[in-house]
């Protein structure tokens, strides 16, 4: 008798992973639109403390009185704040398409195209799977291994019911609520996102990712990440996927935050590619994400790794506040924008800590109609002792009715810093074109292998798993670009 | 102090050249309304992101609207050497001094004159070329100096003129008993396959503070040529802001140069329009400043139409609490193919104090481009510095060789003849003011 409770305890517990949130939740959505009520609602939802409701009550209130940012390069009509669902509870398996067979076959041909397994395509595209999945199993034995060595690795959800104390003293120490309307958006009504913590010395024996996290399939539209390394730590953590995500909520906020310790090192890569919107730049996601990280601690690194493919609108700025002396920031970055996309990111390196380097590698690559924007800030305080920064922007543009904009700030207070930064625009050469196609090479994998080629410095610094995917999908994303 | 310039508008509204012309009345009040509605610009605004223009509140200006009695000088202090034929005009603080000025033998084509002559003789001309030239940025100094304009200098050259000699245009500033503002209004029209060397020079006389918002449109017609240098050696405790706003033809050729010295508080804004294929533009600048200077160099550069070029180098030095600003922003627009541009702006912090602030701006929207930009900031190299102690060159004597080489390396870039001399001399002048112990 006992064993049979505790199967069905067990059971519970993977449904309740394979949502991230309690079963009976999904008989709730909460009414359209943004109110005190709807926050509350949230709150009481995820049974948070009190503290916890009244910060985002307060992010919420303030968020009333923030004006939209305006100066990025990107253009959309204003957002309807209240014509959106900001609670809803995941599809049930009816909702779901049945089989491969209902889902969009150009969606099947991307993945037919990445390599991604039969099952993983399910996955992907939302269809209803059978209860036992092999991921799950997969990802139980990750938990485990990582309970071994004292890693936290759950939902934000999760982290406030049994880490409280750390979430109390990370959550917006590194991005106040706020910061921007977006994040201050997010820091009202965020609903998931994941929560790490390394322990002192350990170094994380595996590559973390939001993919292995059951409930990745339900990243929410309002994600918030907080990754804390303790000293002398290290941990890779991996979001998003190649594969394009398909759904129905329009405006994404997300917000993350990176904490390193003294002699700590974060690894971060994204891999974004949401639906940008069809060839005449209708629908599409706006990414609206605010992305940083504090170098606590001395000696301690934090590395931004992105690849962003997808989003009818990119919005984001990965940023590293090098506090720390001896601390590193980095920034690798290949920003693909086709058709009508529009993408303004860049990165802040505020070197505060002395000896504190930055490296800001970023590569814009511009086709169809598309804008793509590098947007940096280099900021070297007064007591920033022989700091260190280099920054390289390139733009390839595809085209000639695209356009790459290259927008730096640099900021220098001490003359012992030194600062480095150039940035270079031009077309694909037709020189390298011609040399692939005599070759016999298509002119689209030719193109696909020349911006490769000129993104090599940032796609080495992608975990493996990514690495071979990325390549692909630079190809994928620069389809009809070209003749 | 947007009020302020307001009353000096109305004090000087009866004073103003060009009273009996009813589109310049127009324009000036066109001016007025738009300074109005944006006021001072602050640095919410953008393109002002890193200059203030709050110091310049703190001073009591008043405006002049006839100039005072004359104050006599022995030479007016030219750039160039004694024995260099040129046609020089000189204002002092804003008004021209016909006394001091040596315009000489001009050839046929040719006219230098005053912006209020040149309202007396030929308004209709005058009509057809004030206030044409596109603005890319929100400007309000512009506005202000459009509504206030007093005299500039006027230089007109018909096709294919080309003129021998430089002409030299010296301002020299504080000479009253109180605190001016004035806004000098120039005018440049080289048309077809015309040459012109131009240089500035602005100077100071007394002790008391002034502000110049000066304001120069300069259009170079279809192959020609204006090379147009300037020297910017304003009295410490003066406000110095300066607008280009330049128009270059097919095959035509802007040259520039400014170096900066002077002034509290400084700000030479640059926009030029590459509007004619083959066009070309050269964009040049040095800045030594120290104390608690802000000097601002912001510069923007449109590439209108196929096959144009820019080549813009600044180069700085800022010691003490001086405060640098660099802005420079390359525009190619669509369907501007075959562009090539090139931006670089180097800095050395010379104290734990100074500050440099760049933001250099790529905007593109042709693809068969080459662009780039680059930017330092640092102090001198340590290694340079090492070879040269180490071969008995005492540190001050090193530094300042080092600093000498680091901006002589664009002072070269000048192409008229006895003028790197005299740039030269002024940067050595500056580096022996230094305190030589950084």
């Amino acid at each position: 008798m006992a064993a049979t409770v505790e199967t069905v305890e067990q059971v519970r517990g993977i449904e309740k992973y394979k949502y991230g949130f309690v079963t009976d939740i999904e008989t709730e959505t909460a009414p359209k639109g943004l109110s005190e009520d709807i926050v509350r609602f949230i709150s009481a939802k995820k049974n948070e403390p009190e503290w916890l409701l009244e910060w985002r009550l307060k992010a919420y209130r303030h968020w009333l009185t923030m004006p939209e940012p305006e100066w990025a390069k990107v253009q959309f009509p204003p957002i309807d704040y209240q014509d959106s669902y900001y609670y809803s509870a995941p599809k049930s398996p009816e909702d779901r398409p049945k089989s491969l067979d209902e889902v969009d076959p150009k969606l099947l041909e991307t993945y037919e195209k990445l390599g991604i397994p039969l099952t993983e395509q399910k996955m992907l595209a939302g269809v209803a799977v059978d209860a036992v999945f092999d991921s799950v199993s997969v990802a139980t034995t990750f938990k485990k291994n990582l309970e071994e060595v004292g890693v936290i690795f759950c939902s934000i959800s999760e982290a406030v019911q049994n880490h409280p104390e750390l979430v109390k003293k990370y959550l917006g120490s590194v991005v106040p609520y706020g910061d921007n309307k977006h994040a201050c958006l997010n820091s009202a009504v965020f609903t998931d996102g994941s929560f790490v913590y390394i322990p002192k010395g350990v170094r994380c024996p595996m590559e973390l990712s939001t993919y292995f996290r059951i409930n990745a399939e339900n990243t929410g539209q309002f994600e918030r990440t907080l990754i804390i390394a303790d000293e002398g730590s290290y941990v890779s953590y991996l979001e998003g996927c190649t594969a394009p995500m398909r759904d129905e909520n329009q405006l994404h906020a997300a917000v993350v935050e990176l904490i390193t310790l003294d002699d700590a090192e974060i690894k971060y890569s994204t891999v974004q590619n949401w639906y940008p919107g069809d060839e005449n730049g209708n629908g599409g996601i706006y990414n609206f994400v605010t992305k940083r990280g504090a170098c606590r601690g001395r000696n301690s690194k934090i590395s931004w790794t992105q690849v962003e493919t997808g989003s009818a609108i990119t919005w984001k700025y990965p940023s590293c506040i090098l506090q720390g002396d001896n601390s590193v920031g980095e920034f690798y970055s290949i920003a693909i924008t086709n058709n009508h996309q529009q993408a303004d990111t860049g990165t802040k390196m505020i070197h505060l800590g002395k000896n504190t380097r930055s490296r800001i590698i970023a590569k814009g690559i511009s086709a169809g109609q598309s804008d793509s924007t590098y947007r940096g800030l280099v900021r070297i305080s007064a007591k920033a002792e022989g700091a260190r920064n280099f920054t390289q922007c390139d733009s390839l543009l595809i085209g000639d009715r695209c356009g790459a904009h290259t927008v730096p700030y640099i900021e220098s207070k001490n003359r012992n810093a030194i600062l480095e930064h150039e940035a270079t625009t031009s077309r694909i050469s037709e020189d390298q074109l011609f040399y692939c196609r005599q070759r016999g090479i298509s002119e689209e994998d030719a193109v696909a292998l020349v911006v490769n080629g000129f993104c090599r410095e940032v796609m080495q610094q992608l975990p493996m798993e990514f690495a071979v995917e990325a390549q692909k999908l630079v190809g994928i994303s620069l389809e009809g670009s070209v003749g | 102090m947007t009020e302020a310039f307001n009353e000096h508008f109305g004090a000087l509204r009866d004073h103003l050249p060009g009273q009996n012309l009813s589109w310049l009345t127009a324009l000036r009040q066109r001016g007025l309304d738009r300074f109005a509605k944006n006021g001072l610009p602050t640095p919410r605004m953008e393109a002002w992101k890193y200059t203030s223009l709050r110091p310049i509140e703190k001073v009591d200006f008043a405006a002049e609207g006839v100039p005072r009695a004359c104050i006599s000088i022995d030479r007016a202090p030219s750039l160039l050497p004694e024995a260099t034929e040129s046609h020089r005009l000189v204002f002092v603080d804003g008004h021209f001094r016909s006394d001091l000025s040596r315009l000489g033998e001009l050839p046929e084509g040719a006219r230098i004159t005053t912006l209020g002559e040149q309202m007396v003789d030929d308004p209709d001309w005058l009509h057809g070329h004030l206030d044409h030239l596109e603005a890319p940025l929100v400007q309000p100094m512009l506005a202000l100096n459009t509504a206030m304009m007093m005299n500039g200098f006027v230089l007109r050259l018909a096709r294919g003129t080309v003129l021998p000699h430089p002409i030299e245009v010296i301002h020299l500033g504080g000479a009253g008993d109180a605190p001016l503002a004035y806004h000098p209004r120039n005018l440049v029209v080289l048309e077809e396959g015309s040459q012109a060397t131009l240089i500035e020079h602005c100077s100071h006389l007394g002790e008391q503070p002034y502000l110049s918002n000066s304001m120069t449109e300069i259009s170079v017609a279809d192959g020609a040529t204006l090379r147009h240098y300037k020297l910017q050696a304003d009295a410490l405790n003066a406000f110095h802001l300066a607008t280009v706003k330049a128009e270059v033809g097919r095959d035509a050729t802007y040259d520039s140069f400014c170096m900066t010295t002077g002034a509290r508080l400084s700000r030479n804004e640059v926009s030029v329009r590459l509007s004619g294929q083959g066009a070309d533009c050269h964009l040049n600048g040095a800045y030594l400043v120290r104390g608690e200077q802000h000097c601002d160099n912001t510069t923007v550069v449109d590439h209108l139409v196929p096959n144009t070029t820019c080549r813009e180098v600044f180069k700085g030095v800022v010691d003490d609490k001086a405060r640098a600003v660099f802005q420079g922003k390359l525009k190619v627009h669509r369907d501007a193919q075959h562009t090539n541009g090139h931006q670089l702006s180097k800095v050395l912090l010379l104290s734990d104090r100074a500050e440099i602030n760049a933001k250099p701006e790529l905007e593109i929207y042709a693809d068969d481009v080459v662009c780039s930009h680059g930017a330092t900031a640092g102090d001198l190299d340590h290694d340079a510095l090492f070879y040269l102690r180490a071969r008995g060159i005492p540190e001050a004597a090193a530094r300042s060789m080092l600093i000498e080489a680091f901006l002589g390396e664009s002072v070269d870039q000048i192409a008229a003849e006895g003028l790197c001399p005299a740039l030269m001399a002024s940067i050595g002048h500056w580096l022996a003011g230094s305190r030589g112990d950084y």
